[in-house]
C-alpha cells in the first residue's frame, strides 16, 4: 500500500536525530571560520546521543525500511547548520572496498577509514580520462599521478586510488588500489580551501613511484577487458555504489535547502509574514508564493530520494532513480537556499544567521557524486537506450 | 511506513485503463479536439468500465470499494496519458459524485448516488469558476441567500465542464457570513431549475471535448437540503483538495505521454549528421522531462495519500498542484520544441498537448480525485 506516513518508532528516531543535530549547531560557525582545523573524533555532547545504529531497531511491517530511514536521517541532520558530534568511521573508500574488494581485503582494511581518490587536475566527470598510472613491477604496483578533491583525505587512514594499467584500454584499464598513509611516494600535498563544507576536509595527493604490494589491487582481477564498453570489475563496483550514495548525497543537499527554508519560514512568521493555505493567487504576496513553491520543490526532491531508496530497500534496480534523485537534490541545493535568502532580504547575508552558510554548504551537492549534468547524461542514456559511447 | 507499493487492485485498474487510454482515447483525441465534442460511444465505453461508480458504497448501489483519491489519481493519470480532454470528459461526473460521497448528507447520497450506479451513462458536473480574472474559490461572488423555503442563488459560473449535457451539478457559492473560504459552500443545483441558464462558452484553448459552459443563476430557488452536507453545509476544502489532485493527476498523464512521444522522434530525427537525441541540448531536455514526470507523480501520490488518511485537507494538495502546474506546462512546451515546426502543425499531437496542458494547469475544477 502506498504510504507516506511515519511510524512512532520512525518519528522517535528522527526527533532524536534532530536533537543531536541541534546540539552540533553551536560549532558550525567555528569550523566554518577555522577551515584549517579538523573536527575531533567526538565532541563532549556526543555522549548524550547514542550511536544511531543502536537506535535504529526496526519492526518489519510497521516501521520504515532502514535504508529509507537513512535518507530521512541524512535530510534531518543536514537541515541543521551544525557539525557532526562524532565522526563517521568510514568514508567513500569503504563503500568501494565493500562493493568491489575480496573477502580478504575487506577483512584486512574494512576497519580503517578509507578515502576515495578519483578526480585529477585534468579529469573530473570524465573518469575514463584519468592519467594516474599503475605499473606492475615484480610483486609491486608502482603508482604515479596526482589526485585532487579527496574527501576526508586528511583524516583518513588510507585511500583507494583509481589508476590505469593500460591507457589504451580506456575504462577497462582503470583499476583501484589501496594505498595506506605513510607509504613512501604517497604525499598529502595540501588541504583545499572551499566555498563551504569547511569542516569536511578535502585533500590533494601526489603519487611519485609509490609502491604497493600486488595484493592491494581491489578485487584482485588483473586482467584487462578487450572491449572498452565494459569497464573493469572495480570500476563497475564503484559505479554500483552510486546507487546508494547518490540518493544519500541528494538527501544531504535537500537537507540544506530544507534548513534554509525552515529558517526563512520561521523568522518571517515572527515578523507576521505567514503563508495562509486558504489564500488564492491574488491574495498571496510574492514572498509567500516563493515560500509555497520552495516547499513544493523541496517536497518533490525528497520524494524522488525516497523512491530511489525504496527501490534499493527492496533489492530492485535503481540506477535511473538514483540519478533522478541526485539531479533533483542537486537542483534544490542551489535554488533552495538562494530563494530562502531572497525572501529574507539583506539580513540573510550576515553571519548573524545561518542561511548564507546553508547556501555555501549545500552548493557542493550538485557537483560531487556526479554533477547535475552527469546525472542527466545517465538519465538520458537510460531513457533513450544509448550507451555511454553513444551519448557523451 | 514509507512505501510506494500499489495494491494489486490498483495495479490492475491502472493496466486496464492504460490499455483503454491507448486504444480508445488516443486515436480519437484529434477529432474530439477539433470538433469540441467527446464521442458518446467513447464516453459510454468508459462508463461501462465502472470508473465513476467504483467507490460509491454498496448501500447506494455502487461498487463499494473504499473511496480512495489515490486510486482515482492513478486512474486519471492512466487515462490522461491517452487524451486529457477525453479523460476529463469520461470522468466528468466525478466532479459531482466524489464530493457527494465525501461530504454529502445521508439523504443527499440516497437521493443522488444511485443515479450513477446503473449501466446508462449520467453526466453531472461542478460549477466553480467565475468571470473575474482575480477569481479564486475564496473570492467567490455567486451568492446563496437563505429565504423561508430554502436558498436563493444568484451569480454567473464560467467554464463549467460539460454543463450543456449535465443533468445535475454542484454550484460553489458564498453562503455564510464568514470571510474567505469559510463562508463558501457547494449546492446541488438541477440545471432545469427555474432561473438556471446554460449556454456554451465561446471556445477554449484546450480540453475542448469538455464542452465548457456558462451557467447563469438568477434567483434560483432551492430547497434547504440543497446545501452539500448537513445543516449549514460542509467545509469545501476537501472538495478543493480533491479537485487539485484530480487535475494534477491528469497533467502527469499528459506529461508522460509527451515524454514518451518525444523520445523515439529525437532518436529518429537527424540534424547535422546525427540524431538530435545525441545532442546534449535535446538529451538533457528529455532527461528533465523524465525527472519531472517522476517527481510530479510522487507529489500527486503523496497528496492523494494524505487526502485518504484525512491527515491533510489543504496543504499537500496545494503543494502538489503548484508543483505539477509549473512542470507540466514546461514539459508540454519542451516536447513541442523538440519537434520544431512539426510540433507546431496539427498533424501531430504536440500543439494540442500544449493547449491541453495550459488548460489543465489553470482550470481548477476538471476532475475530482
Amino acid at each position: 500500500m502506498v504510504d507516506f506516513t511515519l511510524s512512532d518508532n520512525d518519528k522517535d528516531i528522527l526527533e532524536s536525530v534532530a536533537a543531536e543535530a541541534k546540539a552540533g549547531e553551536k560549532y558550525a560557525r567555528y569550523y566554518d571560520e577555522h577551515e584549517d582545523e579538523t573536527l575531533p573524533k567526538a565532541f563532549p555532547e556526543a555522549k548524550a546521543f547514542p550511536s544511531i545504529l543502536e537506535r535504529i531497531r526496526r519492526q518489519p511491517g510497521n516501521d520504515t525500511a532502514p535504508f529509507i530511514m537513512q535518507m530521512l536521517i541524512k535530510l534531518e541532520r543536514e537541515a541543521h547548520n551544525g557539525v557532526p558530534l562524532r565522526q563517521a568511521p568510514a568514508a567513500l573508500g569503504n563503500a568501494a572496498l565493500n562493493a568491489a574488494g575480496t573477502q580478504d581485503q575487506k577483512t584486512r582494511w574494512g576497519h580503517l577509514m578509507l578515502a576515495m581518490s578519483i578526480t585529477e587536475p585534468g579529469a573530473g566527470s570524465d573518469t575514463k580520462a584519468i592519467q594516474t598510472s599503475a605499473r606492475l613491477d615484480g610483486d609491486e604496483w608502482v603508482l604515479n599521478g596526482d589526485k585532487i578533491f579527496v574527501t576526508n583525505g586528511v583524516r583518513c587512514a588510507g585511500t583507494i586510488v583509481w589508476a590505469t594499467v593500460s591507457k589504451s584500454a580506456g575504462r577497462g584499464g582503470i583499476k583501484s588500489f589501496l594505498v595506506l598513509k605513510g607509504t613512501p611516494g604517497f604525499e598529502l600535498v595540501r588541504k583545499e580551501k572551499k566555498l563551504g563544507i569547511r569542516s569536511s576536509d578535502t585533500a590533494a595527493y601526489a603519487f611519485r613511484d609509490c609502491r604497493v604490494p600486488r595484493d592491494h589491487l581491489i578485487g584482485g582481477d588483473e586482467s584487462v577487458p578487450r572491449h572498452d564498453g565494459e569497464g573493469s570489475a572495480s570500476y563497475k563496483g564503484v559505479l554500483k555504489t552510486f546507487n546508494t550514495t547518490r540518493p544519500t548525497v541528494a538527501a544531504g543537499g535537500i537537507g540544506k535547502a530544507l534548513g534554509a527554508f525552515r529558517y526563512a519560514r520561521d523568522r518571517l512568521a515572527e515578523e507576521g509574514v505567514v503563508v495562509c493555505w486558504d489564500d488564492g493567487r491574488c491574495d498571496r504576496s510574492s514572498v509567500e508564493q516563493t515560500l509555497v513553491e520552495l516547499e513544493a520543490d523541496i517536497e518533490a526532491a525528497t520524494l524522488t530520494v525516497l523512491r530511489a531508496a525504496w527501490l534499493a530497500s527492496r533489492g530492485q534496480s535503481n540506477n535511473l532513480e538514483a540519478s533522478v534523485a541526485k539531479a533533483k537534490g542537486g537542483e534544490i541545493c542551489r535554488s533552495g537556499p538562494q530563494r530562502a535568502m531572497e525572501v529574507l532580504g539583506a539580513m540573510s547575508l550576515s553571519h548573524d544567521h545561518p542561511v548564507e552558510q546553508y547556501l555555501r554548504d549545500g552548493r557542493i551537492t550538485d557537483i560531487y557524486e556526479g554533477t547535475g549534468q552527469i546525472q542527466r547524461l545517465v538519465i538520458a542514456r537510460a531513457i533513450l537506450g544509448y550507451s555511454s559511447a553513444e551519448l557523451t | 511506513m514509507i512505501s510506494f507499493e500499489l495494491s494489486e487492485e490498483q495495479s490492475q485498474v491502472c493496466d486496464m485503463l492504460s490499455g483503454f487510454a491507448t486504444n480508445e482515447l488516443a486515436p480519437r483525441a484529434r477529432e474530439a479536439d477539433e470538433t469540441y465534442a467527446a464521442p458518446a460511444n467513447v464516453l459510454d465505453a468508459a462508463w461501462s468500465l465502472g470508473l465513476i461508480g467504483l467507490a460509491i458504497p454498496e448501500a447506494y448501489g455502487g461498487g463499494g470499494t473504499p473511496r480512495s483519491a489515490l486510486t482515482n489519481a492513478l486512474m486519471l493519470e492512466a487515462m490522461g496519458y491517452g487524451c486529457a480532454g477525453l479523460a476529463a470528459a469520461a470522468f466528468v461526473s466525478s466532479l459531482f459524485v466524489n464530493p457527494l460521497i465525501d461530504l454529502g448528507s445521508e439523504e443527499q447520497k440516497l437521493r443522488h448516488l444511485p443515479d450513477f450506479c446503473g449501466e446508462e451513462r449520467r453526466v453531472a458536473t461542478l460549477a466553480l469558476h467565475e468571470t473575474a480574472f482575480a477569481f479564486d474559490p475564496a473570492r467567490t461572488t455567486t451568492r446563496a441567500e437563505r429565504d423561508r423555503s430554502g436558498w436563493r442563488i444568484t451569480g454567473t459560473k464560467r467554464l463549467v465542464p460539460m454543463g450543456g449535457e449535465a443533468d445535475n451539478m454542484l454550484v460553489v457559492a458564498r453562503a455564510l457570513d464568514m470571510p474567505g473560504i469559510d463562508g463558501i459552500r457547494a449546492f446541488i443545483v438541477p440545471p432545469d431549475a427555474s432561473g438556471v441558464t446554460v449556454t456554451p462558452e465561446s471556445g477554449s484553448i484546450g480540453l475542448t471535448p469538455m464542452g465548457f459552459s456558462r451557467v447563469e443563476l438568477a434567483e434560483v430557488a432551492l430547497p434547504t437540503n440543497s446545501i452539500l452536507g448537513e445543516g449549514d453545509g460542509a467545509d469545501i476544502r476537501p472538495l478543493l483538495a480533491s479537485l487539485r489532485i484530480g487535475g494534477a493527476a491528469l497533467a502527469v498523464g499528459l506529461s508522460r505521454a509527451v515524454t514518451d512521444f518525444a523520445i523515439p522522434y529525437a532518436k529518429e530525427r537527424v540534424a547535422f549528421g546525427e540524431p538530435i537525441a545525441k545532442k546534449q541540448s535535446i538529451a538533457f531536455m528529455l532527461a528533465d522531462m523524465h525527472i519531472e514526470c517522476d517527481a510530479m507523480r510522487w507529489m500527486v501520490w503523496k497528496a492523494a495519500a494524505a487526502f485518504d488518511t484525512g491527515s491533510d485537507i489543504s496543504k499537500a494538495a496545494i503543494l502538489a498542484q503548484n508543483y505539477v502546474n509549473r512542470r507540466a506546462v514546461r514539459i508540454a512546451d519542451d516536447g513541442l520544441q523538440i519537434f520544431g515546426g512539426h510540433g507546431y502543425i496539427r498533424d501531430l499531437p504536440l500543439e494540442m498537448w500544449l493547449r491541453n496542458a495550459r488548460a489543465l494547469t489553470i482550470h481548477n475544477a476538471l476532475a475530482a480525485a
